[in-house]
């Protein structure tokens, strides 16, 4: 019965979702659906809400209106078809845990209260740490890794959660050449396997290579929908506004190359 | 010098081990605390649970161990709830407002221990709120279950709250460890981060009125703080800083007894005292190891 929903409702679908910060709306009126397999970037100037949107999607923070479906339910109904990737500052990297640690608290939201992860949970973190080159540094304290493995822990802590819809918040920021081809791999892999993945992603100029998806914000939905429909120098104009300048060579490249 | 040890056996034993329980106590919940960067959370609650006690015996003219336990309850969720709230309704920041509300609230209790005369079977004065008498504990009524004598009550008292803890750390352990860790990720699993913050504080209340009477409201703070700093200087490992809590609330009680013989002073203050040298100690000893660079920015 699941599998029937699954194939009928899109992983994600938002309506009208507003998010106010002190009646400050940062996101107004998104209508927003993520269609199965797809991997979309979300692109816009900084301040646009992109964070934002996955939190509220989330349910990380307050919705002012609008309502969130993850495969045409409620997130708490999916909770564990739907795994995260937050931003490598929100958590305290000085913490008394190692990467192993860590990948395993991906396989919390499939262990019952009470219970602790076992052979077969440690076995699937394995793999995960396997998959982005970690497995070596199982054993590491979480403080003694650089930025790019850092990222590559919480990577595979999202893989250790074995979800079919993931949202990332930055994961390309700040991450070393190495990590950021790695990611790419991974990303394309999922996609491959028919995960659904969304990322927050700041770096213009590699949102058209990555993501076979783009949704422009800025506030509003500026546009939705396949890289090469919306990565056109309107859009972009209308997303970054005055900031154009700095997009100049994108924009530039985009003429060249039809 | 060591003559309460021949002399006085029973008296100087059941001093240490309240000390040693109150400080493993503590330590435990402490840890939880000090990762979740809510040392001063705790630091209110001791303070306001005055408050609570005063009530509840205005109120119940006991001082039994559910009427505490029920009371401290109350208050600790009332201060965390009224923290929450100024913080919230106004643009004062959190560390503001836990002293707001707690110093508020510790007054009030001062205030309402003059006024109302509480008195009876319940020993609270003044100085008794601030410092504690752990001298006193071997003095209580001990506690007889089926004829067998297990102790002065607070010390059962005590036991009973660690052994309860100690339960529930284990039970749980996942469930503290990524709501303190990360807990967006937390709340994306479909754990309620909510519950398991006010579960904590509920806790935290509880093990702060077991140890009011020993310790006070003001070298209860630096037990929940003392033992896991401690702990953290010489493990980045969380079961590893457990078992070393237990450690320092072993040695600081014991030599903490030790020295308030010596130097005839408070027990409860000469262990607190011997708990931060141990941490100087720690954190001498660990110094160099940790002022060399991170693993990662070794060459290959």
């Amino acid at each position: 019965m699941m599998k029937d929903f699954s194939t009928t409702a899109p992983p994600l679908e938002v309506h009208d979702l507003t998010v106010a910060y002190d009646r400050r709306p940062v996101l107004y009126g998104i209508d927003l659906t993520v269609p199965a397999g797809s991997l979309t970037g979300i692109i816009g100037p900084n301040g646009a809400g992109k964070s934002t949107l996955l939190k509220a999607v989330l349910g990380l923070l307050p919705l002012s209106a609008g309502w969130v479906k993850i495969f045409g339910g409620p997130l708490a109904q999916n909770a564990r078809r739907t795994g995260y990737v937050p931003q490598r500052e929100s958590v305290d990297w000085d913490f008394p845990v190692n990467v192993m640690d860590v990948v395993l608290m991906g396989r919390y939201g499939h262990l019952p209260p009470g219970r602790r992860p076992g052979r077969a949970d440690r076995e699937i973190a394995r793999a995960c740490l396997d998959q982005v080159q970690m497995l070596p540094l199982a054993r590491r304290q979480i403080g003694n890794l650089s930025g790019g493995q850092r990222q590559r822990v919480f990577l595979a802590r999202a893989l250790a959660q074995e979800s079919d819809l993931y949202f990332m918040d930055e994961p390309f920021a700040g991450v070393d050449a190495a990590t950021e081809a790695a990611i790419v791999d991974l990303l394309r892999e999922m996609k491959a396997r028919g995960k659904t993945v969304v990322v927050v992603h700041h770096d213009l100029s590699t949102a058209r290579d990555y993501f076979d998806r783009l949704v422009l914000l800025n506030v509003r939905l500026v546009a939705a929908g396949p890289t090469a429909e919306v990565f056109t120098p309107e859009l972009l104009q209308k997303t970054y506004g005055g900031r154009l300048t700095i997009l100049s060579d994108v924009v530039q490249s985009l003429g060249e190359e039809p | 010098m060591v003559q309460p040890w021949t002399e006085d056996f029973m008296v100087s034993f059941w001093i240490v081990v309240m000390g040693f329980l109150v400080v493993a106590t503590c330590g435990l919940v402490g840890t939880y605390l000090l990762l979740r960067r809510m040392a001063l959370v705790g630091d209110a609650i001791s303070h306001s649970i005055l408050f609570g006690l005063v009530v509840a015996f205005m109120i119940f003219r006991s001082g039994g161990t559910m009427v505490m336990f029920v009371a401290a309850v109350a208050t600790g969720l009332l201060t965390v709830g009224i923290i929450e709230f100024i913080h919230r309704q106004s643009r004062v920041k959190t560390d503001a407002a836990i002293c707001i509300a707690f110093t508020t609230l510790f007054a009030a209790g001062v205030v309402l221990l003059s006024v109302a005369e509480v008195k009876g079977p319940v020993h609270l004065d003044a100085e008794c709120v601030l410092y504690g008498e752990i001298a006193f504990v071997p003095l209580d009524p001990a506690v007889e279950v089926l004829g067998l004598v297990l102790g002065p009550t607070p010390v059962v008292r005590m036991a009973g709250v660690l052994v309860a803890l100690l339960v529930l750390a284990t039970v749980f352990y996942k469930e503290l460890l990524v709501t303190s860790f990360d807990p967006a990720l937390a709340k994306s699993l479909g754990i309620r981060v909510g519950i398991w913050h006010y579960g904590l504080m509920a806790v935290l209340s509880i093990v702060i009125v077991s140890v009011f009477e020993a310790v006070g409201a003001i070298l209860a703070v630096a037990m929940l703080v003392v033992p896991p700093m401690f702990a953290a200087q010489l493990s980045d490992r969380l079961p590893v800083r457990f078992a070393l809590v237990f450690l320092h609330a072993a040695l600081s009680s014991v030599l903490g007894y030790q020295l308030s013989v010596w130097l005839n002073c408070s027990p409860a203050g000469a262990m607190v005292v011997v708990g931060a040298l141990l941490f100087l100690l720690a954190w001498a000893v660990t110094r160099p190891r940790r002022a060399a660079f991170p693993a990662w920015t070794a060459p290959n």
